[in-house]
């Protein structure tokens, strides 16, 4: 009897034991769920952090001494203000003005911007994140008395819709993402043309056409292993085979369009053939899901009122899965647009004033900017990384909204 | 059944139909009196010619592949037959002219070998015999033209990375002759070591939560952030590696102990990015696993602890591997991080706190100026570009073996 009660309560003690290990493990499961959502959390605060804050804000000169007989410089006549840039830049740097547009063209606020990038120039001596603002705003003053004693501290949002229209600058202050948007968007474009239609073939050929042999299995072995090469890989094989051996193709000098400047292959038209080859695995792979995902009714119906395989799949298998296919391709085109590493192997150009024309200008897109301005030592150039990493974030973010929202509008159930 | 004719006509589409109705229809009426139909098979050129392309289309990927392979065995191959120079610093004791094959050279300075190919100026000579400071050297060796040389200039030796060297050398600097790709390689997998020693027990620990503890609605909540996670490209979290984490570690461990460039602060922030595809490929694996399992566990008195740690994970083994497998071979693969936040300049150290360079960060490095074409660092990219190639198709490989002989197939 006496034993009997022992072993009970020795195994209640054991049990007590195992339900406090458990509730101990299910914390520390919890715990580490919670470390991707900080994670996630923690990173967009820092770049929301680096992306507005304060400035230290130098003027080359007092625009005040730019006033005539009292009249302040912006309500001044055009002339004027000619005679006003004349005087404060160089000889040289007024000939390249004249030679860009004649400055007889050029309307009074035009020649203001010049004035102020130019000549009053203000520059950015030092900056200070979102988080320095809020809780070491009498230091920075301190520091502002000592270091820069004639600038003046100004609160600065360095996304802003100027930031996202303006052109690549040497200059933080005014420099902007416009040319790496219009980079990114070109290569992409070329990736998609040729990625979407070789994919969806190839996923085709895979799930309604190819019988169970050597060669069939290796294909679909290959493409899972293509999957998981390293992008940089990628690159490497962009610059051997699109850039040094193809380079007369993809500068255009085979087509008579070529640019001196470009004719070292490192276009466009070789950046979006690299990532085309990138996402071609991922595409394949999604659109074989899509496509197996119709159900053999459907093929069996059109074998049956004597349809040729090409028929039913033109007809009917591609319509069904082609919401699945362009989710798919989505968040394929998605991982393209972040992509950086292929592009700078390939040497996308980090300074580009101009916007990309066509397949054969040479290009750099918003993630090899980012990279160009985080790898800089200037403080202001972490700034506008933060700011040009939101707007990627911002274009990533309606891409996945789009896919999901044809995931959810054209998604059927069999 | 009847066959609904109008929703296959309404879903689609007149092409299929028109195709239908161009197929020549027997003109004559079919009576048993004339020749009996031609029922043989149709050859249809258009059916062929259409598969014919979608084959070559997944076709293409092999391609592809082979093209990979061809670029960098051929540039390696080329990396490994590069000649380079260094200096020995034995200047010639006294000038000699262009037929001279028996000359001296001053005593002190790097040792210099019989039958071993030397440079001066650019005359390339072979040297038949050392003795003390004598050598007889033939001139004019690979071609090259034998002119007279003045006194005081050296001899350098020549050196051509070789396989040994490659994999056993610890320092890498190809333009002065050191071809050792250690330090790469040490640092690559010090910084995917950190990765996978963050992101594995989180991961890991992630996934059996939502699999086995979460409710639904908590499950549809977490899984879009770890998406989002995983969707960040890795540009942004290089920048958050070098704005964020580094600062943390240096406040932590002091900034003299850890460098601005450091190992540690990429390879955490690569165990973030690679955290959420350990979770999800883990979950899935979890998930696999029937619940009769759980539910014979629950009924013999586990806890629901030791269902998940003792009875779901072993189960769902195969697949828990196949995802830190390609975990790794993803950290290995990663770029961006590593180039902003690792450092550049090859460094063979044990150190996370240092900076060293990946294989990754110097193929980036390297091909971001302007790459003359043919040079010894242009053909070095190919070299180490093979080896992370080989390293990473043998990972993939290897976890699609796991997961096909490890599988524990449940009905």
């Amino acid at each position: 009897m006496l034993r009997k009660r022992q072993g009970f309560s020795e195994s209640q003690q054991q049990l007590t034991v195992r339900h406090t290990m458990g509730r101990a493990w299910l914390v520390g499961f919890q715990i580490a769920t919670l470390v991707g959502v900080v994670m996630l959390t923690v990173l967009l605060l820092t770049i929301i952090n680096n992306s507005f804050g304060l400035t230290a804000v130098e003027n080359e000169i007092d625009p005040e001494s730019l006033a005539m007989n009292g009249i302040p410089l912006e309500q001044q006549s055009k002339e004027q203000m000619v005679e006003a840039l004349r005087v404060n830049v160089s000889v040289g740097l007024f000939a390249r003005f004249e030679h860009d547009q004649p400055i007889a063209e050029r309307d009074a606020a035009n020649i203001l911007d010049l004035i102020q990038e130019f000549v009053i120039a203000p520059q950015v001596q030092e900056s200070w994140t979102l988080y320095d603002l809020m809780t070491r705003r009498a230091e920075i003053e301190a520091i502002m008395q000592e270091r820069y004693p004639s600038a003046r501290l100004e609160f600065r949002a360095w996304l802003t819709w100027d930031f996202v229209r303006s052109q690549q600058s040497s200059h933080p202050e005014i420099a902007g993402v416009r040319t790496a948007i219009f980079g990114s968007l070109w290569t992409i474009f070329i990736a998609i043309l040729f990625a979407l239609p070789v994919g969806v073939a190839a996923a085709i050929y895979l799930q309604e056409y190819a019988h169970d042999n050597f060669i069939n299995r290796f294909i679909q072995t290959n493409i899972n292993n293509l999957a998981g090469v390293p992008s940089i890989i990628y690159g490497i094989l962009g610059l051997a085979l699109f850039v040094r051996a193809f380079g007369d193709f993809t500068s255009g000098a085979a087509f008579g369009a070529a640019d001196p400047s470009t004719a070292n292959g490192r276009t466009i038209l070789s950046a979006g053939l690299t990532l085309g080859i990138l996402v071609l695995p991922v595409i394949i792979i999604n659109a074989q899901e899509a496509i197996k995902a119709v159900p053999n009714s459907l093929r069996e119906a059109g074998f049956g009122l004597g349809a040729t395989r090409w028929q039913t799949v033109w007809s009917h298998v591609l319509p069904n899965s082609l919401p699945g296919i362009f989710t798919g391709s989505i968040l394929a085109v998605s991982r393209a647009i972040g992509e950086t590493a292929p592009l700078v192997v390939i040497g996308a150009s980090t300074f580009i004033q101009v916007d990309p024309e066509g397949p054969f200008s040479k290009f750099t897109t918003l993630p090899s900017q980012i990279y160009q301005w985080t790898v800089r030592p200037q403080g202001a150039f972490h700034n506008i990384a933060a700011a040009a990493s939101l707007v990627l974030l911002i274009l990533l973010l309606a891409l996945n909204a789009t896919a999901i929202l044809l995931r959810n509008r054209y998604s059927r159930r069999y | 059944m009847r066959f609904n004719y109008q929703r296959l006509a309404a879903s689609r589409s007149k092409t299929a139909l028109a195709a239908m109705d161009a197929e020549p229809l027997p003109t004559e009426p079919i009576t048993n009196a004339g020749a009996p139909p031609d029922l043989r098979r149709r050859r249809r050129t258009r059916e062929t010619i259409i598969q014919g392309f979608l084959f070559l289309c997944g076709f293409l990927s092999i391609f592809i592949t082979f093209g990979i392979i061809y670029e960098l065995g051929k540039e390696s191959y080329l990396f490994f037959g590069n000649q380079q120079w260094s200096s020995t610093n034995r200047p010639l004791a006294a000038g000699i002219d262009a037929q001279q094959t028996v000359f001296e050279v001053e005593p002190q300075g790097a040792a210099i070998q019989e039958g071993g190919v030397y440079r001066i100026e650019s005359e390339i000579l072979f040297l038949d015999s050392v003795e003390g400071t004598t050598v007889t050297a033939q001139r004019g060796y690979q071609e090259s033209a034998a002119t007279p040389h003045r006194q005081g200039l050296t001899l350098e030796a020549e050196l051509r990375p070789n396989l040994a060297e490659f994999f056993t050398g610890t320092e890498w600097a190809p333009h002065n002759g050191k071809f050792g790709i250690l330090p790469l390689l040490n640092a690559t997998l010090i910084v995917s070591g950190i990765g996978i020693l963050v992101a594995v027990p989180l991961g890991l620990a992630t996934a059996i939560y939502l699999s086995e503890y979460a409710s639904l609605r908590a499950r549809n909540r977490l899984k879009p952030v770890l998406e989002v996670l995983a969707g960040v490209p890795t540009v942004v979290y290089g920048f958050f590696a070098l704005t964020f984490m580094t600062p943390l570690l240096r406040s932590w461990f002091g900034a003299d102990t850890v460098n601005i460039y450091n190992m540690a602060s990429a390879g955490i922030v690569i165990g973030i990015l690679i955290l959420p595809f350990v979770s999800t490929i883990s979950e899935d694996a979890l998930n696999a696993v029937p619940r009769s399992l759980r539910e014979a566990a629950y009924a013999l008195g586990a806890t629901r602890l030791e269902t998940a740690i003792r009875i779901v994970v072993p189960a769902a083994f195969s697949g828990i591997s196949a995802a830190v497998i390609l975990a790794a071979s993803r950290a290995i693969g990663e770029t961006m991080i590593v180039a902003i936040a690792s450092g550049a300049g090859p460094n063979f150290s044990f150190n996370p706190f240092e900076a060293a360079e990946t294989m990754t960060g110097h193929i980036v490095r390297i091909s971001g100026g302007d790459l003359s074409y043919n040079s010894v660092d242009y053909n070095s990219l190919f070299a180490v570009g093979l080896m992370l190639f080989a390293i990473t198709l043998l990972l993939n490989i290897l976890s699609q073996r796991i997961v096909r002989r490890f599988r524990e197939i449940y009905e």
